[in-house]
């Protein structure tokens, strides 16, 4: 049959058949449709972590007092603006990242393979950055004691500013060994020792006059309540029942171990997904540089990467509204 | 990835192909009819096993705490002197729902109908990209395998449901099954929703991008937007569940406490704390109820298309049924909450799920009275494909008038977690999808294999199976509404529910009555592909596009160039034509009309 008399009906239709309705190729529908998966993924995530912390809305911990570490500036009080840095590098890197794909379409190879390097080191900044965050509040900073009823008392003196617990704290000489694999010791598990003993904060705390405990509820002025001395000393006493320094999967000097458990996850899956980022954006940067793509006459596949680039820094920014700035 | 190298390759450099090797043509191979036989093998292999494990628990329930030599042959050690450990029933009724759910009704009906037909009907050389199908297969080929090997871990499988609900699924020493058998059960799952997300990404892309000339949306056979849709609900739940998974593998190991607070076990109090279960249904949910959709929705563009071919009447309300689709993709996001009536959700929030979910009826009703008439006054075809059609609507409409009873808050208290609910999804999602899977295997074996498969045998085995399905499942919702739980390893404990031993062996025998039938359906699924009789290349004078493709598969599908389409999928008896069907390749005679565009 002669098929350029015969009319089908649909011709010069958008989904008329024959031909891409929306103008892109399959590969970058792939990738789009990768991304609407992908954002269900985080999705769950962020709405798990919403239900969580919505049923501890009255003592979550406050984000301006969690995250105000920055490298090279130890024990200075700077809230956000390590994150703020980390989060601009980021977007900054997706603005690299138009360039490129904005190169590619110009067939401009040298600008393409730049804009790409500088993407990918934007990734790699951003991705130490957290490794370095991740070790800051691994190792913690003031310290605090976890009570029985898994609430959390954290320190603070006269004026309410945070007191480390390795300032007050009287250290008494312990008997007790780590159990280790290698002592030959049975045991089930146990994590590593604390520093301090509950014991050994009780008296720190009895020899200075103006330490002072705060608890984690919120109070109406949505600070932190703090407690006066003597009930301070009786929370203590009558209740704490583990020294927590720095913040892990099972407890945390910052405030509930739940928040602790979202941040690592959420954050290193995010993390994870830009390291994935960084790997692509290597291969096909490798891949520009050896004139793959002038001679396909096409960079699609800078586009292709480029869309998870940019879908993985619109992640971030979600989380980093609700981790850091709500 | 050479994006643009493989579409066009096709078209011009036909012929040039290497001689497939016996490893690129039957195993690693990424032609979609191929791998759609490989999907639905696998699937019917893990089919026998559901189905072996249900019969083996309804064994159990109607002669409970007897010896049997089946379970002593097949359980071993779960079943000291024959006596089947409760255990292993609950591992059993476990890895029932898993399978039948997840590996046989969403892997094996997608993977198998929309791997041969999305390239087929919309006239494509093949799907966007051949090796991304094949990856699909083949990390559902290992999902199966681990599940498999799961079975034969020393503490037996995965026992906490299909839901997997924690504490449960989260603390490994919670229960026999609990420890290697759920970790396995997690990984397995996890690589087959990589496995679905990556299939459904190609059924997606290839229904926009590749149809042929002339194929627009509103000309798409039924099937085609059944799939398609399914694919996006699949991509946009499934990677909740992957969330969930994701979760519970940090609780189960990493002593995160996502989803637990407060457990004492054996008088240890462990550190969880803060973590909910019920967040853990959230999640679960919602994929959970999009899943039934995903399995059923194939179903019903298979049986939509049979009952047309059948009826030789065009589809009755084309655009309805669409619409229909996408109403219920869209209604199954948001109505989890119906899961979990029970598991102390605000009462509010239940009366909002309540109104979402009874919002689904409409949907379903238009599909299941448009399908009626279209039968209605038809030339009907009695052949097995279309008798498991009908039988498809008769199950879909015992079982979804159940839903409306369920769906509600107030009325599902009453009757959660009995009989009645199992009676209510495997009437409207278990059996009806198989019925579905069924009549697309019997309607479309001619494409698949070239031959036929027996008729006489296929009357016998949708007789045998319709009346044993009903024979199951119908009893059921009156030993459900006399408060029979579910999942309880025996009854014989609650005298009250001695009244009801008897209709439990009733459920039972036709069980195995039916379970044992299936043979036949083997038998002539096996036998047919070697010494069937040989299929003519539009054996059900049918009109979509995959008729028009020669019997013997040939890579790229059609050997000259690809057909151009003029008509919709249901030219069936129009007047002024010869013949009591048009196929969509035809073009339109001089002044003839187009029935719908």
């Amino acid at each position: 049959m002669n098929t350029t008399v015969v009319n089908t009906g649909t011709e010069g239709k958008t989904w008329g058949g024959g031909k891409d309705p929306l103008n892109a190729s399959y590969g970058k529908m792939m990738m789009w449709f990768f991304i609407v998966s992908d954002a269900l993924t985080f999705s769950g995530f962020l709405a798990a972590y919403g239900f969580s912390r919505f049923k501890f809305i009255d003592s979550w911990p406050i984000a301006d007092e969690v995250f105000t570490h920055v490298p090279f500036m130890h024990g200075q009080d700077l809230p956000m603006i390590y994150v703020a840095f980390m989060t601009f590098i980021l977007i900054m890197s997706s603005v690299t990242m138009v360039l490129a794909v904005d190169a590619g379409h110009h067939l401009n190879k040298q600008k393409v393979s730049i804009y790409m390097f500088l993407t990918i080191i934007g990734g790699i900044v951003f991705v130490g950055s957290q490794a370095w965050e991740w070790n800051t509040f691994i190792k913690g900073e003031y310290g605090a004691v976890q009570t029985r009823s898994g609430n959390l008392l954290q320190f603070v003196d006269a004026e309410g500013h945070r007191v480390a617990i390795s300032d007050f704290a009287i250290a008494e000489h312990s008997t007790r060994a780590q159990h280790e694999k290698k002592n030959g010791i049975w045991f089930t598990s146990e994590g590593t020792l604390p520093a301090y003993s509950v014991n050994e904060v009780v008296k720190g705390m009895e020899a200075n006059e103006n330490v002072l405990v705060r608890t984690e509820l919120l109070n109406a002025e949505g600070q932190k309540t703090v407690l006066s001395r003597a009930e301070s000393l009786r929370q203590l006493k009558s209740n704490g029942q583990l020294v927590v320094q720095g913040a892990n999967l099972q407890v945390n000097e910052y405030g509930k171990p739940i928040f602790a458990d979202f941040f690592f996850f959420i954050t290193g899956f995010h993390g994870f997904h830009v390291l994935s980022g960084i790997i692509l954006n290597i291969i096909i940067f490798f891949n520009v540089v050896v004139g793959t793509y002038e001679r396909r006459k096409s960079y699609e596949m800078v586009e292709k990467v480029g869309l998870y680039w940019h879908f993985v820094d619109l992640v971030w920014v979600f989380v980093f509204t609700f981790f850091y700035l709500v | 990835m050479s994006a643009h190298a493989d579409t066009h390759v096709h078209d011009d450099d036909h012929g040039h192909h290497h001689e497939p090797t016996f490893i690129t043509k039957y195993i690693f191979s990424t032609d979609h009819k191929m791998i759609s036989k490989q999907y639905l093998i696998t699937g019917v292999f893990m089919g026998i096993i559901g189905i072996l494990m249900s019969i083996m628990f309804r064994m159990q329930i109607a002669w409970p705490e007897e010896p049997n030599v089946l379970f002593e042959a097949l359980l071993g050690k779960w079943a000291p002197d024959g006596v089947m450990d409760a255990d292993i029933y609950l591992a059993l009724v476990t890895i029932h729902g898993t399978i039948m759910v997840f590996f046989v009704l969403t892997a094996g009906l997608s993977g198998t109908f929309s791997n041969l037909l999305i390239p087929l009907q919309i006239g494509a050389r093949d799907m966007a990209s051949g090796f991304l199908n094949m990856v699909s297969y083949w990390l559902f080929f290992v999902s199966c395998i681990i599940m498999i090997f799961s079975l034969f871990v020393e503490a037996g499988p995965a026992a906490a449901g299909w839901t997997i609900y924690p504490p449960l699924s989260a603390l490994p020493m919670a229960s026999s099954g609990s420890g290697m058998g759920m970790t396995l059960w997690l990984v397995s799952m996890a690589i087959f929703i990589a496995s679905q997300l990556i299939g459904g990404l190609n059924y997606v892309v290839t229904v926009l991008n590749l149809r042929t000339k002339g194929m627009s949306m509103t000309r798409l056979p039924l099937t085609i937007w059944a799939f398609f849709v399914t694919a996006i609900i699949g991509l946009v739940s499934f990677p909740v569940l992957l969330s969930a998974a994701l979760l519970l593998i940090m609780d189960r190991s990493f002593g995160t406490s996502f989803f637990l607070s407060d457990i004492f076990i054996q008088g240890e109090v462990l550190h969880y704390q803060g973590g909910s279960p019920v967040l853990f249904e959230h999640l679960f949910w919602f994929l959970g109820h999009p899943e039934v959709y995903i399995v059923i929705l194939p179903a019903m563009g298979l049986v939509s298309e049979i009952m047309a071919a059948n009826s030789r009447k065009p589809i009755f309300g084309y655009r309805a049924m669409i619409a229909s689709i996408l109403a219920i993709a869209f209604l199954s996001t948001i109505v989890w909450g119906h899961h979990m009536f029970v598991s102390g959700m605000n009462p509010f929030l239940g009366s909002v799920f309540t109104f979402t979910t009874l919002l689904i009826a409409i949907p379903s009703a238009v599909k299941a009275f448009n399908w009626i008439t279209t039968i209605w006054k038809g030339n009907i075809q009695m052949n097995t494909a279309m008798l498991f059609s009908i039988g498809f609507v008769s199950t879909f409409i015992t079982g979804g008038l159940t839903g409306i009873i369920l769906g509600d808050s107030a009325l599902d208290i009453n009757v959660h977690d009995t009989y009645f609910v199992i009676a209510h999804f495997h009437l409207v999602m278990g059996i009806s999808a198989l019925y579905g899977m069924f009549a697309g295997v019997y309607h479309w074996y001619p494409k698949m294999f070239g031959r036929m498969m027996n008729k006489n045998l296929g009357y016998i085995h949708f007789w045998v199976t319709a009346v044993c399905a009903y024979g199951v499942f119908f009893p059921m919702h009156f030993i459900g509404m006399a408060g029979l739980p579910r999942r309880y390893y025996t009854n014989s404990n609650f005298p009250l529910f001695d009244d009801l031993a008897d209709v439990n062996k009733v459920i039972t025998i036709f069980a195995i009555v039916g379970g044992i039938f299936q043979i036949v359906f083997l038998y002539n699924f096996f036998i047919s592909i070697f010494y069937g009789k040989k299929a003519t290349a539009n054996p059900w004078r049918s009109t979509t596009l995959e008729w028009t493709t020669p019997v013997e598969h040939i890579h790229g599908n059609w050997p000259g160039e690809l057909p151009v389409v003029y008509r919709w999928a249901y030219d069936y008896s129009k007047p002024g034509h010869d013949v009591d069907f048009v196929p969509q390749n035809i073009p339109l005679k001089e002044g003839e009309e187009e029935l719908q565009h």
